[in-house]
């Protein structure tokens, strides 16, 4: 692998890694959120 | 020499900012979104949603988003399991070759288990969000669309978007068990709709993709009984159609504002496919006009549906302030 190929490898695993933590955040957000509405709802 | 990227002439091998990396990385984004085919994914989204609002009850804001996002990450799901599948003749056909897959970008078992974890995830969040009908459902959906459509029919029969188009229909039913936790007449009578609607706007598709569709051995209508049959086909499928819209007021569950959109644009859609019946054409049934009115009631088809089924939510609008 050259090194800008590396650069590019260690680029993405790091868009990966923020959109993973986005979607997990978001997901957290998502649950939280349904168990007030639940709470609310019953 | 100006036009290669600074990281390749990065001869040090510093990280710097390439403009060429960066959009790369973005475009590597386009691709895992492109495989949930978010042009599809609308529609689905959208007579989902319409399931949801006509049905009976009331849910919470963030219970109705959730069953709304469950449909659009199920259907994303499908998208990604079907180009896995079918990544051999996406990649023959001009219309899919720059799909992911068959363009070399994303490796075909990472989309199917991108596809797999998004579809047991939508069942599993409708599940615990909202009920086990919606998921139920939801899972039935999934499952007609992955291994009746796509595995099964899809390279076998002409029928093929006939039976496998029950898999489009399913989203009105997942919106309205969402709400209800059962099923009715209503969502039935708008999976029909949509079931009916379905031959119409693909054979008009398959009509201008016919060489596509033959060369990658897909036997779709055109290319098993010709062009003429599949505009015979069109133009019943459409007369079938026209009537069934109608249903909903008829049996009492929509007013008059359904009624007339229902009308207007069944009339609309029936000259559309008249066109494509009447097209100019070479004995074996080619279309002279490469095929125009039928890429224009393919475009008119999907108008179609958004806006009879927006006629139906406003309607159900209107006759709860009324």
């Amino acid at each position: 692998m050259t090194d800008a190929e590396a650069a590019a490898f260690r680029r993405k695993q790091k868009g990966r890694n923020i959109a993973m933590l986005v979607a997990l955040s978001a997901l957290a957000a998502l649950f939280f959120a349904i168990t007030i509405a639940k709470l609310k709802h019953f | 020499m100006s036009d290669l990227s600074p990281s390749l002439n990065n001869a040090g091998g510093e990280e710097t900012a390439s403009p060429r990396l960066l959009s790369a990385d973005f475009s590597e984004a386009r691709d895992w979104i492109a495989l949930l085919k978010p042009r599809v994914m609308s529609l689905v989204v959208f007579s989902g949603f319409i399931g949801l609002l006509v049905a009976p009850g009331h849910l919470h804001p963030v219970l109705a988003f959730t069953a709304v996002l469950c449909i659009a990450i199920a259907a994303g799901a499908c998208g990604a399991i079907n180009m896995w599948y079918d990544r051999d003749i996406d990649a023959i056909m001009r219309r899919t070759r720059n799909r992911p897959i068959p363009a070399g970008r994303i490796e075909p078992s990472a989309a199917l288990g991108y596809g797999i974890v998004l579809a047991i995830g939508s069942v599993l969040l409708m599940g615990v969000a909202l009920n086990v009908t919606a998921a139920g459902v939801l899972a039935l959906s999934i499952a007609f669309y992955v291994f009746v459509y796509t595995m099964w029919l899809k390279r076998r029969t002409p029928q093929n978007i006939v039976i496998g188009g029950a898999a489009g229909a399913f989203p009105p039913l997942v919106g309205w068990a969402a709400v209800t936790g059962s099923l009715d007449v209503m969502p039935l009578v708008m999976f029909a709709i949509i079931f009916i609607w379905t031959p119409p706007h693909f054979w008009s598709l398959a009509l201008f993709a016919n060489d596509d569709y033959r060369r990658a051995g897909v036997p779709m209508l055109p290319v098993v009984a010709g062009g003429k049959e599949t505009r015979r086909q069109i133009v019943i499928y459409t007369l079938l159609l026209v009537p069934l819209t109608l249903v909903p007021w008829l049996l009492g569950f929509s007013g008059p504002v359904y009624a007339i959109a229902a009308g207007v644009l069944g009339a609309g859609f029936l000259i559309s496919v008249w066109r494509v019946a009447t097209d100019r054409q070479d004995a074996t049934g080619v279309s002279l006009t490469n095929d125009a009115p039928a890429r224009a009631a393919f475009r008119f088809s999907i108008a179609y549906l958004f806006i009879l089924f927006g006629a139906l939510a406003i309607d159900h609008c209107v006759s709860r302030f009324i």
